[in-house]
């Protein structure tokens, strides 16, 4: 703790906590523990449960009731809550909400009919929504290659250099910062931006010490997006570092001593054994940061709501669902994104099989 | 060539190379510089943050926080005002304190819950062989990808007032965490689980023990070091998590990302709080990830190791 004791204000005021936010937190907390006890109490007694019970079957019956146990919960959770939740979007992608007051009553009441593709047709032609579509194309191909990159340059720079590990943690530290975190980081340190006066953001301020105008770099359409994506490739690159250094340590030194004794240069030796040995890592490592960046709304929401043109579809769909009430295009926005990841989906259920065939 | 000739090519091989790598790492100062440019600003925002975090309110426009080092202004003020008083310009201006408390009222519970669920089912995918399970599997992990977002929307409604009724307090919060994380959870704990050794699984079921006394006695102590992993990964997951807070949540339930999203975009009199309100969402994490970093990197390995 810092030991100074003329910073601490003199007197700490706490307006806002009385005995009714105590008993709150308090009772919250307690819930949760209650929860935590009541799920790992209802888990035991159903596995042991049934144990004993099906004692009274035969060893096949049995066998098949304690597995039904095992793994029927989570096929359950994921048939309601994930699986049926995504054919009911798909559905109402294909809707068109209006509300029509009730003769009788009065209150508007929704009534869906059936549209076609006319949401999809929005998405795609609304210069607005196809701008949004655009923007998210470009983070999903600049953050994996960028964080790959670095990463990649990063873990080869830093193999097997002294303090490695701690140069390691530098890097791989934001993995553990919000992305609301990350985002406060670089919009408020890094890209602050004052119309005059002594400019307070590092960028702005290297801008100044070097001569130039300062940037109001979150509003300079089209390159706000280019430093917006830059906040989730500060995040990812130490996830590429991390994977990626461990898979340079498992490139047989034997090959590396070959290829120098042909006379390979460092450079030469990277692209010729280090490159193709760690090929396997680097698709995977790509591939999960893009579904990731797919994702990613928090960035877009915390800097600019999509301002100034830089929406992405995972915010958009967001704001028209909940924001804007305009849920048929929010489902279409939601498809459209699955329909950017059915590719990786693909590709990924392929090489798992190829695995399991391995195994 | 015999194995002799081999072996002393690699180990005259290996001297050269040594030499070669450590002449290489000396002589590339591009590569040392780039490295420390990248070390600079993978910390340097971090830092400045938390220095800013520190500054009196009434320099937070005028001076950059690098004056510090000049004029030695710092306070402590910023971190009382947001975690014990009223301050914000919206809505959600009670004190962070209250949102700190309600990331931990949802955090350990939506860790717990899905990764018992997904060790009981990676078991059954792992060791029992039963009709469906390479599909059931292949779906679980085709999943993974699937946006959550294409889910949401439904997935309130089942949980809201014409359903269930919990969306908008903390047990609809653990519910879709828990489905959220239950396919990762489920594909990384299983690659774990497939590696026991068969003759330990074949011992207890030659002695008579039932699927659910293996699972007892023998899955869950030895996957006890892939469940730590992955908790930490979980624990980062949800601490951090906007969406779902934000679709599943309300006023009372509200973790520290939601007040801090607002905060950022609101621009108002309370600008200066934003930096010490932001280092207080980080701190937790922070000390997770500075405390169990080993067994978070040995969780992002199996992860990445599928292909």
């Amino acid at each position: 703790m810092m030991s100074m004791p003329e910073l601490v204000p003199k007197s700490v005021r706490m307006s806002g906590l009385n005995a009714d936010f105590w008993a709150t937190n308090g009772e919250n907390l307690l819930f949760a523990l209650i929860a935590i006890a009541a799920f790992l109490a209802v888990i035991a007694a159903l596995l042991w449960g049934t144990e004993i019970l099906s004692r009274l079957f035969s060893d096949r019956r049995r066998g098949a009731i304690q597995l039904a146990m095992l793994v029927g919960p989570v096929l359950i959770l994921l048939a309601i809550g994930l699986i049926w939740p995504a054919a009911q979007t798909v559905y109402l992608s294909f809707t068109h909400m209006v509300r029509i007051p009730d003769p009788a009553t009065g209150i508007n009441m929704e009534q869906t009919t059936f549209a076609g593709l006319e949401n999809y047709a929005f998405a795609f032609s609304d210069p607005t929504e196809l701008r949004t579509v655009i923007n998210t194309v470009v983070w999903m191909f600049l953050t994996p290659v960028l964080s790959t990159l670095i990463g990649l340059a990063y873990a080869v720079f830093i193999d097997r250099a002294k303090g490695e590990r701690t140069l390691k943690s530098l890097v791989f530290l934001p993995v553990a910062v919000s992305l609301v975190g990350a985002s406060i980081v670089w919009g408020f340190i890094m890209y602050d931006f004052n119309q005059t006066g002594s400019q307070t953001g590092i960028m702005n301020a290297l801008i100044a010490l070097l001569g130039g105008n300062p940037v109001s770099f979150l509003t300079v359409d089209p390159w706000n997006t280019l430093f917006l994506i830059l906040i989730l490739v500060w995040t990812q690159t130490g996830f590429a570092m991390v994977v990626l250094s461990a898979a340079i340590k498992g490139v047989p030194v034997e090959l590396n001593e070959a290829s120098a004794l042909d006379g390979a240069n460092a450079w030469q030796r990277f692209w010729q054994i280090t490159v193709p040995t760690i090929r396997g890592t680097l698709v995977v490592v790509l591939t999960t940061i893009t579904i990731a960046t797919l994702k990613v709304f928090d960035v877009v929401r915390t800097l600019t709501q999509g301002r100034n043109n830089t929406n992405v579809v995972a915010y958009d769909m967001y704001d028209q669902f909940f924001v804007r009430d305009n849920r048929p295009l929010g489902a279409a926005l939601a498809v459209i994104m699955f329909l950017f990841v059915v590719p990786i989906v693909v590709y990924n259920v392929q090489s798992l099989r190829k695995v399991r065939e391995t195994h | 060539m015999t194995s002799t000739d081999h072996k002393t090519r690699s180990l005259k091989a290996a001297k050269i190379t040594r030499a070669a790598q450590a002449k290489a790492r000396l002589t590339s100062p591009g590569a040392t510089a780039a490295a420390m440019v990248i070390a600079l600003v993978w910390t340097i925002p971090i830092f400045g943050l938390f220095m800013t975090s520190l500054r009196p309110g009434a320099l937070y426009r005028t001076t950059p926080w690098w004056d510090v080092f000049s004029d030695g202004q710092l306070t402590l003020s910023n971190y009382s005002t947001v975690l014990f008083e009223s301050f914000g310009d919206s809505a959600n201006s009670a004190p962070l304190l209250g949102n700190l408390f309600n990331s931990l009222v949802i955090t350990v519970p939506a860790v717990v819950f899905p990764l018992v669920l997904a060790l009981m089912a990676a078991y059954a995918f792992a060791w029992i062989p039963f009709r469906g399970s390479e599909f059931l599997f292949v779906t679980i992990f085709a999943l993974q990808v699937v946006p959550l977002q294409l889910s949401l929307i439904p997935l309130l409604k089942a949980l809201g007032p014409d359903g269930l009724g919990v969306a908008g307090e903390f047990p609809g919060i653990w519910i879709a965490h828990t489905i959220f994380g239950l396919p990762l959870a489920v594909f990384l704990l299983y690659n774990f689980i497939s590696q026991i050794p068969r003759e330990v699984m074949e011992a207890a079921r030659v002695d008579g023990a039932s699927h659910t006394q293996i699972f007892f006695r023998i899955v869950i102590p030895l996957s006890l070091p892939a469940v730590a992993s992955l908790s930490i990964f979980q624990f980062l997951w949800v601490w951090n998590d906007l969406l779902i807070a934000s679709v599943f949540g309300a006023i009372k339930t509200y973790p520290l990302t939601y007040p801090l999203a607002n905060l950022a975009g609101g621009y108002g009199q309370t600008e200066y709080l934003v930096p010490a309100a932001a280092f207080v969402s980080m701190i937790v994490p922070l000390i997770v990830f500075f405390s169990l970093q080993r067994y978070f990197v040995r969780g992002l390995l199996a992860g990445a190791n599928k292909g």
